[in-house]
């Protein structure tokens, strides 16, 4: 066998991606989780200042990595997208996946949210199959306390065969407990026993036919796994795992000639490529209701009903658009009102310092030009930009981070997704719409007002008009 | 209480629960519903309309998910007749 990505020492194989250890002993973890369930806020929690971001290789999905230190031992964190499975039906999940499965993480960390544990433990189950190096973060417990739903971490450990440990990021709590966990579970000193998932008679045999064939080929990767895989036909993941084997095994003539036989007699039995994934999905999805109902206690009733309350308000028909146009034009006022003091504080002391630049440059006898270049230009320029953009921004981005922690956004999406979709587009594109719309009223203004040469302020008069009397 | 044979989803009354009975749909579109937990037997709730009507709001699962008349159409549910 030809040289492997792994045997040549890659930091990071299959993925690509370049993480700087700056020893042997540091440790890479990987966060993974559904989207919205506060994993930035853990990964920033953690990592803090110390992050740095870009794409992964050959991907345009972000990629932000970040280091800790706990015990006198360095963590960097990868910061994997946020999916709800791992079976790579979008570029996210691919990466997410590759990640876990060929970066060789020492440790996996799966953020969950405690308030719809079920659906995420979807994305637990499966990345369990793919590492057994994994700790489970349960987090936004503070939002489920207050939701009444009970958690019973202890049994959830114990039925996942990971630790579990309880967070409320936002807080910081249960933080240093689950650093404690990481470093456990990378260091090997916290052995964990994620029990296999049964896929039933059929596919059990399947896998059990392929299985002799994969085993001594996979390199670390759960053999298991890998059988399921290529019985699932899955292209991608071939791809990925022929990149990290430096071969592919799909192409093996004894693997192929076994998977053409396991599946001649699995249609006979009739089972198609689609009912197999169904098989697999359902078991994990039924497992994870078996797992939810052993672990968690809601309040009867289900989904709360002061949710839904306000959901029936900002969604309806009668009362959805309006409140919106309400809301959003609230903040858009907010914020071009709210610009104006400080953006007329900022340019009266950034234009007395122009004048003073001024004074300086006769005081010197600098030739015209230079006082022209520097001061009327570069510097008038410089000082009617940040007085003009820098408060507006400093306004609008707390309150749309506001929205944002509030979940309304996705209440907007839902609202506006019809109208998109005529468009091409779907509701998620509302806001961008809307912030980009925010965003040039002012990037229009400094250009507008530096054509021209009298200095009357940055205001142009549409903006005036805002002005309080 | 007797059951009558597989209907849209998108055809079921807001308030109402059914019982996913089918998907008619494939490869990456299949996987997506299967995602979100929508397997044979699962309980979705129809909550809500958008403004316009398109798309509803499902409690699938603990969780509430949007879904476009066009996706919902191709999974059949039976509900209590």
């Amino acid at each position: 066998m030809g040289l492997t990505r792994k045997s040549t020492g890659a930091a990071v194989d299959g993925s690509e991606l370049i993480i700087k250890k700056s020893g042997p002993d540091d440790r890479v973890i990987a966060l993974a989780g559904n989207p919205n369930v506060g994993k930035s806020t853990v990964f920033n929690a953690l990592t803090g200042m110390k992050q740095h971001t870009g794409n992964w290789p050959g991907k345009t999905v972000s990629n932000a990595q970040g280091e800790y230190l706990h015990n006198g031992k360095r963590f960097i964190m990868v910061d994997i997208p946020g999916t709800y499975s791992l079976m790579a039906s979008s570029v996210e999940e691919e990466v997410a996946r590759d990640f876990i499965c060929f970066g060789s993480p020492d440790a996996t960390v799966v953020v969950t949210d405690a308030t719809c544990l079920e659906r995420n433990l979807n994305l637990v189950l499966q990345t369990l199959e793919i590492t057994k190096k994994a700790v489970v973060c349960v987090n936004l417990l503070d939002e489920a306390k207050k939701k009444k739903i009970h958690i019973d971490l202890d049994e959830l450990s114990l039925q996942l065969g990971v630790p579990v440990v309880g967070t409320s990021a936002r807080d910081g709590k249960g933080l240093k407990e689950l650093m404690d966990e990481v470093e456990k579970v990378a260091s090997g000193v916290q052995k964990t026993f994620p029990p296999r998932l049964a896929y039933g008679p059929e596919i059990e045999g399947a896998i059990e036919a392929l299985l002799p064939l994969a085993e001594p080929e996979t390199e670390g990767i759960p053999p298991r796994w890998v059988c399921l895989k290529l019985l699932d036909l899955d292209p991608t993941l071939q791809a990925s795992l022929a990149k990290f084997l430096g071969r592919d095994l799909a192409d093996d003539p004894a693997i192929q000639d076994a998977l053409s036989k396991i599946w001649e007699a699995l249609k006979e039995k009739g089972i198609t490529k689609d009912t197999f994934r169904d098989l697999v999905v359902s078991k994990i999805v039924e497992r994870a209701e078996q797992i939810y109902q052993l672990c968690v206690s809601v309040p009867s009733g289900g989904y709360n009903s002061r949710d839904r309350k306000l959901d029936r308000i900002l969604t309806s028909k009668a009362t959805g658009i309006p409140i919106m146009i309400l809301l959003l034009g609230a903040v858009f006022w907010i914020t071009i009102v709210g610009a104006n003091y400080p953006s007329e504080l900022l340019s009266t002391g950034l234009f007395w310092v122009e004048d003073r630049l001024t004074e300086f440059c006769l005081y010197l006898g600098a030739p015209g030009w230079v006082q022209g270049l520097f001061v009327e230009g570069m510097y008038r320029t410089l000082a009617w930009v940040v007085s003009v953009m820098l408060p507006p921004m400093a306004i609008f981005f707390p309150l749309f981070t506001l929205l944002e922690d509030s979940g309304y956004l996705p209440r907007i999406a839902f609202n506006m997704d019809r109208y998109f979709k005529k468009a091409c587009a779907h509701g998620k594109q509302a806001l961008t719409m809307w912030v980009v719309a925010v965003g040039m009223r002012f990037s229009r203004l400094p250009a507008s007002s530096s054509t021209d040469n009298h200095r009357h302020g940055p205001f142009p008069d549409w903006a005036k008009r805002f002005r309080s009397p | 209480m007797t059951q009558d044979t597989p209907k849209p989803l998108n055809t079921l009354p807001i308030g109402q629960i059914g019982t996913v009975s089918e998907l008619v749909l494939h490869d990456s579109e299949r996987r997506r519903m299967l995602d979100l937990g929508l397997v044979k037997g699962t309980q979705v709730t129809a909550l809500q309309k958008s403004p316009s009507g398109d798309p509803v709001a499902y409690f699938i699962r603990g969780a509430v998910i949007a879904l476009r008349t066009e996706d919902a159409s191709k999974i059949l549910v039976r509900c209590p007749a």
